[in-house]
């Protein structure tokens, strides 16, 4: 038998280290930050396209992209004529605070008064990681089935909102997804979420979310 | 996947701790609560590629896991959180709060003597 060290010391703690700082510039200047978290295409950037769009004259948003590959993001935003800043991660999973706090600085943050960051497309790796932020915001579309909170439950119990998106294809009749299903089994993780129904595509459900937005930014600011 | 980013992390701890104590780990005991998404294979496997030329080459990594914990509001007392049954093992009330994930800790190292 060797000799053997208790340490008891955390692992990501050069990752928290960095969402710290992060954090405490955020507070300094007065911006709300929040992290958004989905699988690819439940439509995350089309909900911030949106969101800018509708928000303009009231809130103004800035955003952090997080793609494995291409601008293709950040030049859907810089459209709307917010400012945005593209991470490429080159294969990685998520988006590390280190990552943030350069794209951080990239921003003009006395411009803006909420920042996004819209990390890698990814339900699993991108909850392990603390970027500094105030909230984050798990979104799903109903494309991906009602199970997802009982298959993901570690990004469901630590949002602050759910988004369920493109509820205008549940019309149509095509898919099975129970809404009272996923309320259900996010709530028994996580008792405080906000959770509102919506599609980006339509506008439908919308309001509550900006209202939602709005409030949270103002308690910042 | 990300448990590359863990790998890393990892050994840059035992590494400083290895140099701390000039000897050579043999193994290390880590623990994660199941919301750090930890997969022991995934783990082992990047650790031990990226561990290749260190002192930490061949080292042991044990994998500890702990549950979602969830605590009674009515009798109080802690449980094994199951979303599929999800109220109080011992007294079966469903109102509880749910008690935060623990974190990923490296817990101890094995050092080989001489």
């Amino acid at each position: 038998m060797g000799k053997k060290i208790q340490l008891g010391t955390k692992i990501l703690s050069a990752n928290e280290e960095y969402a710290r700082q992060n954090s405490g510039l955020l507070r300094e200047r007065g911006k709300y930050c929040l992290n958004m978290i989905s699988s690819p295409g439940s439509g995350k950037t089309s909900i911030l396209t949106q969101t800018i769009t509708n928000l303009k004259g009231k809130l103004r948003i800035g955003v952090i992209e997080g793609d494995i590959q291409t601008q293709l993001d950040a030049e859907r935003i810089r459209a709307t004529n917010a400012p945005a800043v593209q991470i490429n991660t080159n294969g990685s999973c998520h988006l590390s605070a280190a990552q943030v706090r350069w794209a951080l600085a990239q921003l003009p943050l006395d411009e803006i008064d909420v920042v996004f960051v819209e990390n890698v497309g990814n339900l699993v790796c991108p909850s392990a990681f603390d970027l500094g932020e105030d909230g984050k915001v798990v979104v799903l579309s109903v494309a991906e089935g009602d199970d997802k909170p009982a298959k993901y439950p570690a990004i469901f119990s630590k949002s602050r909102v759910l988004l369920i998106n493109k509820i205008d294809l549940l019309a149509s009749g095509g898919i099975d997804f129970d809404t009272d299903r996923v309320k259900t089994d996010t709530r028994r993780l996580n008792r405080d979420i906000e959770i509102f129904c919506v599609s980006a595509r339509t506008g439908q459900g919308m309001e509550n979310w900006y209202n939602w937005l709005i409030n949270a930014a103002k308690k910042t600011s | 996947m990300h448990e590359t980013m863990v790998a890393k992390n990892l050994l840059d701890a035992i590494e400083a701790e290895a140099a701390k104590q000039k000897a050579r780990p043999v193994a290390a005991r880590i623990s994660c609560g199941t919301f750090n998404a930890v997969n022991d294979e995934v783990l082992t496997f990047a650790f031990a590629a990226i561990a290749k030329g260190t002192v930490c080459e061949k080292m042991k990594l044990l994998i500890e896991h702990k549950s979602i914990q969830g605590r009674c509001g009515r009798c109080t007392r802690q449980f094994d959180f199951d979303l599929t049954r999800p109220a109080c093992t011992h007294c079966g009330c469903d109102k509880f709060d749910l008690l935060p994930d623990p974190p990923l800790l490296l817990e101890e190292i094995e050092f080989e003597t001489e």
